[in-house]
């Protein structure tokens, strides 16, 4: 594939203009950047020839030309003029940071609800301090390990900045934490890798809430944005992730989520796609201490030509563990959906509880899904269930509400919204719920508020 | 209010209704009794306009106009109100959202005043008492993870809120324990008047001790085969509904 070679050395370009900045970190990341380029150059983009992306061409990412952030000042003074106050939730005023193409914005954030031990700073900043050491040892390790692909190297080589979460034994925060990740791309083509490392210590409790944006959506080019999260929850501890997506419409999102869950601790994820012309979430979640509980929920709201792709692994590795998934698809037009879930069991996983269910709703004759839950059990006395569901609105239940006196168009519109909303009304921080149903009912041109 | 004529209906080719008649006059509660499988449902889901059924012959009107050509929506903005047999769950929108947006499509309709969400709430509230449902339930999706009898209760407080002319009451009865069977009924006496009608679909005559019917039908293999007063339910319930299948036999042979 030469188109893929020619792009693999614009990266490596970039890299070397990247480094005319002066650097904020220390040998060992560079070292780690400098690896990861190496890698990503040896692997290159994936294919559709390989498994994982079968139904996923991700050649426009590879020939799209998108440019890294080379120039920190300019993009720092763009972002110092940004208004994103309508992106700000009430309950996260004191509790956010903001992130513009891969540069953090001291001005766009606020930390000073953050109270405590409690650290929420720029990733940049942090490996200079106190926790150096603590961030070395977690940082990149599931990535290391994992043996992912390109989209991984190629965010850890271009890591510039990231949040850095840290909740310290017994710590609870009752703020949730805002990583607002913002993708300026009036200029040019961005690429852009946004990088969050959280760490929970034991006892400790936190709502996170990722998202990603465009400024200036109305104007942006298309651009490409490449996240890496990784979550430690260590034991006992609880932590709420929703990450929300909302890029502009052309824009290209691809993610990668990784959480090691230990010991009767809770990891409970909310995945809201709303933007992106392409998405490719890929979620890693391994279950490494007894007695964890997880719920790993999402939602795709696709039209136009939206195409959205969720491949999950759940690795269940020790026992009395419980994993309930659920994934839904709202796709009208032409929008087109992947879901590849895999729950994977190990032998000493026994009694464990997995339930994963991919459910979709499609309201046009030109929408597709393509869904395949899989479960691989090697251990012996487990619950374990799956199922996938493809269907159109319920005949049913639009007789119920037509017979209220609702007309059929606005009886579909509520239906779909109300399948929508079984995922949409698990956050509990209102300002975002409420922002997501204004956003899906927009989709619908449906106004409802009781 | 409502003229049902020789009313024949089906369901993927299985014949059901098998001409029926029946008149309904502003004020009147109709009870139509009959076991399994007359066709009771049915008629309240033709009714209420089901697409699933379909007229194969006759006619009905509601105040005068034809009643089949309408959609369900129209019929029910109208004045035409199906409270189900078994109402449907719909996970994610909440009673009161549902119910405000049926209450202003309906005052859209018929000229009357649409309510924000702060008026509606107080009228909602009004309604509830109606049959004494907590405030909790309007915040929670339509009848999901409602038992059976706050599902019934659901249905009879959106027969409060939408008012209707005439009332289908389609087994609103079963499953009901004797308390939730009582505060129905209070229920649907409070919402009786001189200006509406109500058709009372029911197995049992129990319900009737509750709600007194004016009339009362009984219906069998699609045909009612006996109408009379409400002391036709008490001999119904003595003598069971092998006294029905009598009844029909000799219906069929007289028209013979």
């Amino acid at each position: 594939m030469k188109e893929v070679e020619t792009e693999a050395g614009d990266y490596a370009a970039a890299f070397e203009r990247l480094r005319e900045n002066p650097s904020r970190f220390p040998a060992w990341i560079e070292d780690l950047r400098r690896r990861a380029l190496e890698q990503f150059e040896a692997v290159g983009f994936p294919t559709v020839k390989e498994e994982d992306y079968r139904y996923t061409n991700i050649a426009p990412i590879a020939n799209g030309e998108f440019q890294p952030t080379i120039d920190f000042d300019e993009t720092r003074r763009r972002a110092r003029r940004a208004d994103i106050s309508s992106l700000i939730y009430d309950e996260a005023r004191g509790s956010r940071l903001v992130f513009v193409n891969n540069v953090f914005s001291p001005e766009l954030s606020s930390t000073e609800a953050v109270a405590g031990d409690i650290v929420v700073e720029d990733l940049a900043e942090a490996i200079h301090g106190e926790h150096a050491a603590m961030i070395k040892n977690f940082l990149a390790r599931g990535a290391e390990t994992s043996g992912d692909d390109a989209f991984t190297s190629l965010n850890t080589a271009f890591m510039t900045s990231g949040a850095f979460v840290l909740l310290p034994k017994n710590t609870e925060t009752k703020m949730p934490i805002h990583l607002l990740f913002l993708t300026d791309a009036t200029m040019s083509k961005v690429a852009t890798f946004p990088r969050v490392l959280v760490i929970a210590e034991p006892h400790s409790r936190a709502t996170i809430i990722e998202e990603h944006k465009a400024l200036n959506e109305d104007a942006a080019q298309s651009y490409f944005s490449s996240s890496v999260v990784e979550i430690y929850v260590d034991d006992e501890a609880h932590i709420v992730h929703y990450k929300v997506q909302r890029e502009a419409e052309n824009a290209f999102h691809v993610a990668r989520t990784r959480a090691e869950v230990g010991r009767a601790s809770t990891y409970n994820s909310t995945t809201i796609n709303l933007g992106a012309g392409f998405t490719r979430h890929n979620i890693n979640m391994n279950l490494r201490g007894a007695g964890s509980e997880s719920w790993i929920d999402g939602l795709f709201f696709g039209q136009g030509t939206q195409f959205a792709d969720t491949h999950s692994l759940i690795n269940h590795r020790e026992p009395h563990c419980t994993s309930h998934q659920s994934y839904k698809g709202v796709l009208n037009d032409k929008a087109r959906s992947v879901f590849n879930g895999r729950i994977f069991v190990h032998q000493a996983a026994q009694k464990t509880d997995a339930y994963q269910s991919n459910k979709n709703l499609i309201l046009s004759d030109q929408a597709r899904v393509d869904t395949k839950p899989q479960l691989e059990i090697f251990a012996d006395d487990v619950k374990c269930s799956h199922g996938a569901t493809v269907g159109q609105i319920n005949l049913e239940e639009l007789f119920y509400l037509t017979s209220r006196g609702v007309k059929p168009e606005l009886a579909r519109n509520l239906l779909t919204y109300g399948f929508a909303e079984q995922v949409v009304q698990k956050i509990e921080v209102e300002s975002i719920k409420r922002q997501l149903d204004e956003v899906i009912l927009n989709r619908l041109h449906t106004t409802l508020d009781a | 209010m409502l003229e049902i004529r020789d009313l024949h209906a089906k369901i993927d080719n299985n014949e059901i209704l098998r001409g029926i008649s029946l008149t309904v006059k502003p004020g009147e509660v109709h009870a139509i009794m009959g076991p399994n499988g007359s066709g009771k449902s049915t008629l309240s889901k033709v009714l209420a306009g089901h697409p699933a059924y379909e007229v194969t012959q006759g006619e009905v009107t509601f105040e005068g106009e034809d009643l089949l050509e309408k959609d369900p929506d129209e019929r029910a903005r109208e004045g035409i109100f199906l409270a189900f047999q078994y109402p449907v769950e719909i996970p994610g929108v909440s009673n009161a959202q549902f119910l405000r947006l049926a209450y202003n499509e309906k005052m859209k309709h018929t000229g009357g005043e649409e309510l924000d969400p702060l008026e509606f709430k107080d009228y909602l509230t009004e309604c509830a008492k109606v049959v004494d449902m907590n405030a909790s339930f309007m915040s929670r999706s339509v009848n999901e993870g409602f038992s059976g009898g706050e599902k019934k209760r659901n249905e009879i407080l959106q027969m409060a809120v939408l008012q209707p002319k005439l009332a289908i009451l389609d087994e609103t009865d079963s499953g009901l324990d004797i308390d939730a069977l009582r505060t129905v009924s209070d229920g649907v006496n409070k919402l009786r008047s001189k200006t509406n009608g109500i058709v009372l679909i029911t197995h049992y005559q129990r319900i009737l001790n509750y709600i007194v019917p004016d009339f009362v039908h009984v219906l069998y293999k699609g045909r009612i085969v006996r109408s009379g007063g409400k002391e036709l339910a008490y001999e119904l319930e003595e003598k069971g509904y092998d006294w029905v299948k009598e009844l029909s036999a000799e219906t069929a042979t007289a028209n013979a």
